[in-house]
């Protein structure tokens, strides 16, 4: 079953999940072939019941010690802009959908998501323009997204630190 | 006369504090804790991402970073939950003559210095509160290290380890990485430690250009 899983991390984001319940998005999703949804709604005042949505099978949680099993059963991940969920769902080597929350102060969260927009290893949206968005996505330019080199800061402090 | 006494004091002390921050910030690169053996790392971890990319850096550094003394906010769950996965998981793949390593961690919880909606005047008085904190804890660790990554915990716990610098008591080395989510400008703790740090690691180009004294490996998360 063709699985879209929603992450907002440690935050909470109603508005994305009152949006990705609504039955345009919905409808949205079902046209593009996607069965399941799976919901990470972190500390947001909504958690929508599993009966809640008749065309889509729903499933909702808070939080989980880990998500990755959630990240690896998804045909696309739809994430809040967070730094960990975003490099999290590109390092699962999932289609990501990044839905920025214009809300939040100062909105530095959109310099990531932008960038990584611009190198082609996501797409993004806001809320508004999310239906649109799931319509119109072409899920084909998006390009591997490399991990990172962490032992090249352990190489470099070793040396700055002298540790043999 | 008298007071006139207590202004000289009180400006020399001043002048001798400022020397000695001047000092300790500029001869960091000199110190090199891990010659002499272990290295003590006390690891500010904040929420969410910040936990995450800190982790990551961690499981790329050697066991010679130990033991590492990690500070959460004392409202972050989801932080203890992965730090005792990540601690597990290290301790597993050592060696088993290495296994006492895998209790070689400690976690100290401090109040949260700034939530995401929080205001800016609410924020200051919340740092101060975190200093009340932050100065018992790293004088009783005394690390040869602060890693941080961003979340204002981050301010007032480096504050507390240029103190013991400045005071002579120990050199606490301070690096700071800045998070990966910042693409042209640095967060306001990268703005308030980018001066004060020894070792500043940005992840885009673009910062490093902007920032001449930071450095630039690519990414590192």
């Amino acid at each position: 079953m063709k699985t879209v899983f929603v992450t907002v991390g440690t935050t909470s984001f109603d508005e994305l999940i009152e949006h990705i319940t609504s039955s345009e998005v919905v409808h949205a999703l079902k046209a593009r072939g996607y069965e399941r949804l799976v919901l990470q709604v972190g500390r947001g005042s909504l958690l929508p019941a599993a009966d809640s949505c008749t065309h889509i099978t729903l499933e909702a949680f808070r939080f989980k010690d880990s998500i990755a099993e959630d990240m690896k059963q998804a045909d696309l991940i739809i994430s809040h802009a967070g730094a960990g969920s975003c490099l999290e769902a590109l390092g699962a080597g999932k289609p990501l959908l990044v839905v920025v929350n214009d809300k939040l102060m100062n909105n530095h969260q959109m310099e990531l998501a932008r960038q990584l927009h611009l190198d082609s290893h996501l797409l993004y949206c806001t809320c508004s323009t999310l239906t649109e968005t799931l319509s119109n996505m072409d899920l084909s330019v998006l390009q591997p997204f490399l991990p990172g080199q962490p032992k090249n800061f352990a190489n470099f402090l070793d040396r700055a630190l002298g540790v043999q | 006369m008298f007071l006139e006494a207590v202004v000289f004091s009180v400006l020399l002390l001043c002048v001798i504090f400022i020397t000695r921050l001047y000092v300790v910030v500029k001869t960091g690169s000199k110190h090199k804790p891990g010659a002499k053996g272990p290295v003590a790392v006390l690891v500010v971890a904040g929420s969410g991402g910040h936990t995450t990319e800190i982790l990551r850096l961690l499981e790329s550094l050697s066991a010679a970073y130990t033991p590492r003394h990690y500070v959460i906010a004392d409202t972050d769950r989801m932080s203890e939950e992965k730090i005792y996965a990540f601690e597990s998981s290290k301790g597993q793949s050592q060696s088993q003559s290495q296994s006492q390593s895998q209790s070689q961690f400690t976690i100290c919880r401090i109040p949260r210095s700034r939530e995401v909606h929080q205001s800016w005047s609410s924020s200051v008085v919340s740092t101060l509160k975190a200093l009340q904190h932050s100065l018992p804890l790293v004088f009783t660790l005394r690390p040869d290290m602060v890693l941080c990554n961003g979340p204002g915990t981050c301010v007032p716990l480096c504050a507390a380890g240029l103190l013991l610098g400045i005071l002579g008591i120990k050199r606490v080395l301070i690096v700071y990485v800045e998070s990966i989510c910042r693409v042209h400008s640095l967060s306001l703790t990268g703005r308030i430690l980018y001066p004060l740090s020894d070792y500043f690691f940005v992840q885009w180009s673009s910062l490093r250009d902007r920032y001449p004294k930071s450095i630039f490996l690519g990414r590192i998360v």
